[in-house]
């Protein structure tokens, strides 16, 4: 247990910051997931064969490709992208994104993938009488999506987001070949340099544990909140 | 566009892929022995049983891969007793280790598979086996089973594009299977563009391929038509 002490003797603080960092990442990469299912969900609604096939093909390339060759993808893809953009505007030296910035958004487009589907699940399984009654009665566009067909959305996707976020949480853990201190990277460093693996991985898996079980408590109160039928 | 690249590396990749579509084989066979192991574990009455099946699924659905992988490969190493025993001649190899972890992962997942299908079997079904005077045992094999089994085939569809993608994880501990070798052309390289664009290809021409086999199966095999 000494391995686990705060401060210099110990590897708890060190632990606890990487733990900080799991939880940030995974929630800044659900909000860029979502932000990639608001593009998209429309699109592969989309009554328009075009649309609809660019909403298809992101969904489908990031759900059949590995999550590590994603991150691979923007981890050496990444700086050099945003170089070219830059000596557009005539910027040439050299520019190196932060680990956490590629890692978030490399985790972020592929949570935002199942969170796409999600979301055109729910849509597709609101009661087609909602879409017509909000017609007859004339709401305008604004209100027809966001105080009637958003929120209804947003209540069947409750329960499926549990599980976008348990895969954002576990998806986190792959960054560390990027080299940002996360709960596997400092576990890696404290096995290096105490040549103890066996304890420190396992106690990631516990840290893991724990971080799955609160995302389940945290779902599970809001679809009970709001089950309840109209 | 590096298209040179592209084509030079494809033989490289397709010779990984082997190394890939091996792991991907073997973990599923164990898994699935695994799964059905403890499926119908956790349907026993006995509340100790099924605590512990629960416990094993539960653990192994909670964490992520590369935990357990790192656990078996870097962890399991260091208990004195197992490198004196015959265990180790498989453990200090990293593509036993991830075949093991991936089996032991594959085979929680199949359980909870398996379990909710065994759960969503019609009492009438059952009852009508044992009212023609059939043996339970009979009935569990030859009709238990089967129908689980079909059931089960959607949600075990996607379970294997899953455990595909997962096997990517096996570079992490050194094999070169499909992602390993594409980090390795990408990092001598830095073409990374070019790469994935063919290694993302071959893993999404496996999804296809296990995708309409699945649903081939399914087919095949529906009865409620």
């Amino acid at each position: 247990m000494e391995l686990l002490y705060f401060g210099d003797k110990g590897w708890g603080d060190e632990l606890f910051f990487a733990t900080l960092m799991t939880i940030a990442v995974s929630i800044t990469a659900m909000i860029i997931g979502f932000i990639f299912a608001a593009l998209f969900t429309p699109l592969k609604l989309s009554d328009n064969k075009i649309l609809n096939t660019i909403g298809n093909v992101y969904t489908t390339v990031i759900r059949g490709v590995p999550e590590l060759l994603v991150i691979y993808l923007f981890f050496f893809g990444g700086s050099g992208a945003i170089m070219f953009v830059a000596s557009i505007f005539g910027y040439n030296e050299y520019i190196e994104i932060n680990a956490f910035l590629t890692g978030s958004f490399s985790i972020g487009i592929i949570s935002g993938a199942y969170s796409t589907e999600v979301f055109r699940g729910a849509i597709q399984s609101i009661d087609i009488g909602q879409f017509e009654a909000a017609k007859v009665l004339g709401f305008n566009k604004y209100i027809y999506f966001f105080k009637i067909i958003f929120p209804q959305m947003l209540r069947l996707s409750i329960p499926n987001l549990s599980n976008v976020w348990q895969i954002t949480l576990k998806d986190t853990s792959l960054i560390s070949v990027t080299g940002l201190v996360e709960i596997m990277r400092q576990s890696y460093i404290a096995a290096g340099s105490t040549r103890d693996p066996l304890f420190f991985y396992s106690f990631a898996a516990i840290l893991y544990l724990m971080l799955t079980y609160i995302i389940m408590k945290i779902i599970n109160r809001l679809e009970i909140k709001y089950s309840r039928e109209y | 566009m590096d298209f040179d690249l592209m084509f030079t590396s494809l033989p490289k990749l397709l010779s990984a892929t082997v190394v890939t579509l091996k792991l991907l084989s073997a973990s599923l066979l164990f898994g699935l022995i695994i799964g059905l192991l403890f499926a119908i574990l956790r349907l026993n009455k006995n509340i100790f049983i099924n605590k512990f099946a629960y416990g094993y699924s539960y653990v192994f659905r909670g964490t992520p891969l590369l935990v357990q992988i790192f656990i078996i490969y870097f962890g399991l190493g260091q208990i004195e007793y197992l490198r004196s025993t015959f265990l180790w001649v498989i453990l200090k190899e990293p593509y036993w280790c991830a075949i093991i972890a991936f089996t032991l992962n594959t085979g929680a997942y199949t359980s909870e598979i398996l379990r909710s299908a065994f759960q969503t079997i019609k009492p009438g079904i059952i009852e009508a086996g044992k009212s023609l005077g059939i043996p339970n045992k009979i009935i569990f094999y030859k009709i238990q089973i089967p129908i689980a089994i079909r059931q089960s085939l959607p949600a075990y569809g996607n379970e294997i594009i899953l455990m595909m993608k997962g096997t990517s994880l096996a570079s992490t501990v050194t094999l070169m299977d499909l992602t390993g070798v594409a980090k390795y052309i990408i990092s001598t390289t830095f073409k990374p563009i070019e790469v994935f664009i063919v290694a993302g290809g071959i893993y999404l021409f496996m999804t296809f391929i296990i995708h309409n086999v699945i649903k081939y199966l399914e087919k095949k095999y529906s009865f409620y038509s």
